[in-house]
């Protein structure tokens, strides 16, 4: 669910300059909506209803379009985000290599179910399907980055390292 | 004993291969240059010829794909799929993230061939590295006079937009990418009309796979007769193998097409993991069949001889399965990621593939009885067929080939199945 939270967004002098270049690329004003989502969301860090509305007057638009939009990929991040989201692979190549074991650990380890946030909000653990890096199994994505051929003992050390910081 | 040939992985292993100079001492762009200087309809005939055959799933021969564009057209895009996300499949991957110019001289030379100003490059938004090195290609390709206003000092123009997509199998359909570039959902669209006629903002539209795209370069280098000479008559030129699951090394292999599975699982691959016995063989993503150990023996790797063998090479994602594999539980994972990913807008898919993926669930924790397997069987044979796309199929043949070859682990499962022994031959 959107968070109907007030926040200040808006785009930066770079960014409408990007915005400027590309519209011409794409024919119809709706074709900007999901360059823009990526823009806000590497900017902010998540999308808001304000920033939905941005974007609807950017794209000649309802901000219901863009929540539409929005809610169609699994990758816009709604709500304020999370220090650490590690999303465990758990598709069938990764299974065959042991994705369920590396999944459990982490459970274990955090304290959570898949699916959930630790209290502190630094950590969210979900269980996702193939990223595409199957030959490498298990692997995870945390934040944007891959990790890949993992072991109970790499993923604690990376927790360690996390948790540090 | 086999080893790999490399034709479009040839440069991967280089230092920076990701960049404009690297690729340049390679002799990168020249086919480029050499086509511009051709008439459009040589380059694709060139492409004809050499029998090139589409890498993102169906095999559909790319010259031929090319020449259903209307001759009366006003305006051509080319969409280069890069969404690769069929489980099983890595190998676009890789050819972004480390020779991002092979894919964008293949789309230089294509738009050439399909009188196209502008490609758009669709990428999967989990890939991160690979899109910034894309980003920082096409960029360098602008600033060396590849893109833009005159193209290769041409005259011509082609500009190439990357849309990042974000989270959806579904838009690897070409349909649905249209339409996610657009701002639409990403959902497959009715056909007809064919995307050649009506696709990207109404205009006459090519899709390309990024592989099928990067061939192009090297069948324009070499010559259609010389890239035929490599793989089969009806599958020719070599293909990028992703290889996954219970083997000793797993990754990306360039290879012949209609190379025996055998070899490339023993020499290319090391055997099973373990030294394990062979269980079952996924040839070409998970959508395609399973086969069982003793087909896969026998299967060489090219789209005829697959089919032939009741499977399909599809994307050419091999997932390897070894005895101790519970096949239950690997379909299980399957129809879980098809509930997950379904769009939604077909009632037969979208209730279907959740009924099918709660009834395997079901049936691998133990808790269904022999009713829910035949209502599973019932259920796949009524998904498929009455969709708009074919990702019903894609539920559907992973359900009746895990269901059919390897029954009895699914009976044996059952509440109320039969005693072990009494199977025994059945
Ligand atoms: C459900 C579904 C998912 C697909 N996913 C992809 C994909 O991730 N990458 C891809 O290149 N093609 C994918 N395709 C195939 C495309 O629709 C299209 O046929 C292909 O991109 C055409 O390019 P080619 O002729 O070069 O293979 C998918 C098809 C379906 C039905
Ligand atoms: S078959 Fe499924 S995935 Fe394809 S259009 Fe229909 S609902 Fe969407
Ligand atoms: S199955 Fe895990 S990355 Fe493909």
């Amino acid at each position: 669910m959107a968070t109907t939270e007030k926040t200040e967004v808006k785009f930066s002098e770079a960014r409408k300059q990007e915005i400027e270049r590309i519209r011409g690329r794409y024919e119809t004003p709706r074709g900007l909506i999901m360059p823009l989502l990526w823009m806000i969301q590497d900017d902010y860090g998540w999308i808001s209803y304000d920033a939905m509305e941005l974007i609807a007057g950017e794209c000649e638009t309802s901000p219901a379009w863009v929540y539409s939009i929005a809610t169609f990929y699994t990758m816009f991040e709604l709500e304020k985000p999370i220090r650490y989201h590690l999303q465990v692979c758990n598709t069938l190549s990764c299974g065959l290599c042991g994705s369920e074991s590396i999944l459990a650990h982490l459970e274990d380890r955090l304290g959570i179910q898949a699916g959930e946030s630790t209290e502190d909000g630094r950590f969210r653990l979900t269980a996702v399907e193939c990223l595409a890096s199957c030959g490498t199994g298990p692997m995870m994505q945390m934040n944007d980055e891959y990790y890949e051929s993992l072991t109970t003992e790499k993923v604690d050390a990376m927790l360690e390292e996390w948790n540090c910081d | 004993m086999i080893e790999e040939t490399k034709v479009l992985t040839s440069r991967i292993h280089k230092k920076d291969s990701h960049t404009l100079e690297s690729y340049r001492e390679d002799g990168g762009y020249e086919a480029a240059a050499m086509a511009l200087a051709m008439d459009p309809d040589e380059v694709t005939a060139i492409v004809k010829d050499s029998g090139l055959r589409g890498r993102g799933g169906a095999g559909f021969p790319t010259g031929l794909k090319w020449t259903f564009l209307p001759k009366d057209r006003d305006f051509t895009y080319l969409c280069v799929n890069a969404d690769e996300s069929e489980p099983g499949t890595f190998k676009d991957r890789v050819i972004l993230d480390l020779d991002p110019h092979l894919m964008i001289e293949g789309t230089v030379i294509s738009c050439h061939a399909l009188k196209s100003e502008h490609a758009f490059i669709y990428i999967r938004g989990e890939f991160c590295r690979p899109y910034r090195r894309l980003v920082a290609a096409v960029q360098e390709a602008y600033e060396a006079g590849i893109l833009g206003d005159n193209v290769l000092g041409t005259g011509r123009k082609l500009d190439i937009t990357i849309h990042k997509g974000a989270g959806a199998y579904i838009c690897g359909e070409e349909t649905a990418l249209l339409n996610s570039i657009e701002g639409l959902r990403g959902q497959p669209r009715i056909k007809p009309p064919f995307p050649t006629n009506h696709g990207l903002f109404g205009r006459s539209t090519v899709i390309n796979n990024v592989e099928t795209l990067a061939n192009v370069p090297v069948i324009l280098k070499e010559g259609a007769e010389v890239y035929r000479s490599r793989g089969t008559e009806k599958s020719p030129g070599t293909r990028l193998f992703s290889v996954s699951g219970h083997v000793e090394r797993p990754g990306v292999y360039e290879l012949e097409h209609g190379v025996s599975f055998k070899d490339m699982l023993n020499d290319i691959c090391g055997g099973v993991k373990g030294g394990r016995a062979l269980k079952a063989v996924v040839p070409g993503g998970s959508s395609v069949p399973v086969l069982t150990a003793e087909e896969s023996m026998k299967l060489q790797m090219d789209f005829e001889s697959c089919q032939e063998c009741g499977t399909m090479l599809g994307s050419a994602g091999v997932i390897v399965m070894d005895e101790t594999t519970d096949m239950v539980w690997a379909l299980d994972k399957l129809t879980h990621f098809y509930a997950h990913e379904s769009c939604g807008q077909c009632t037969p898919c979208r209730e279907g593939t959740g009924w099918v993926a709660e009834l395997v669930h079901l049936i691998n924790q133990g808790r269904a009885k022999s009713a829910d397997f035949d209502k599973l069987i019932d259920l796949g044979t009524q998904i498929c067929g009455n969709t708009i796309c074919v990702f019903s199929d894609a539920v559907f043949m992973p359900v009746m080939s895990y269901t059919t070859k390897f029954r009895s682990e699914f009976e044996s499962k059952l509440i109320d199945s039969a005693p072990v022994h009494e199977k025994v031959g059945a």
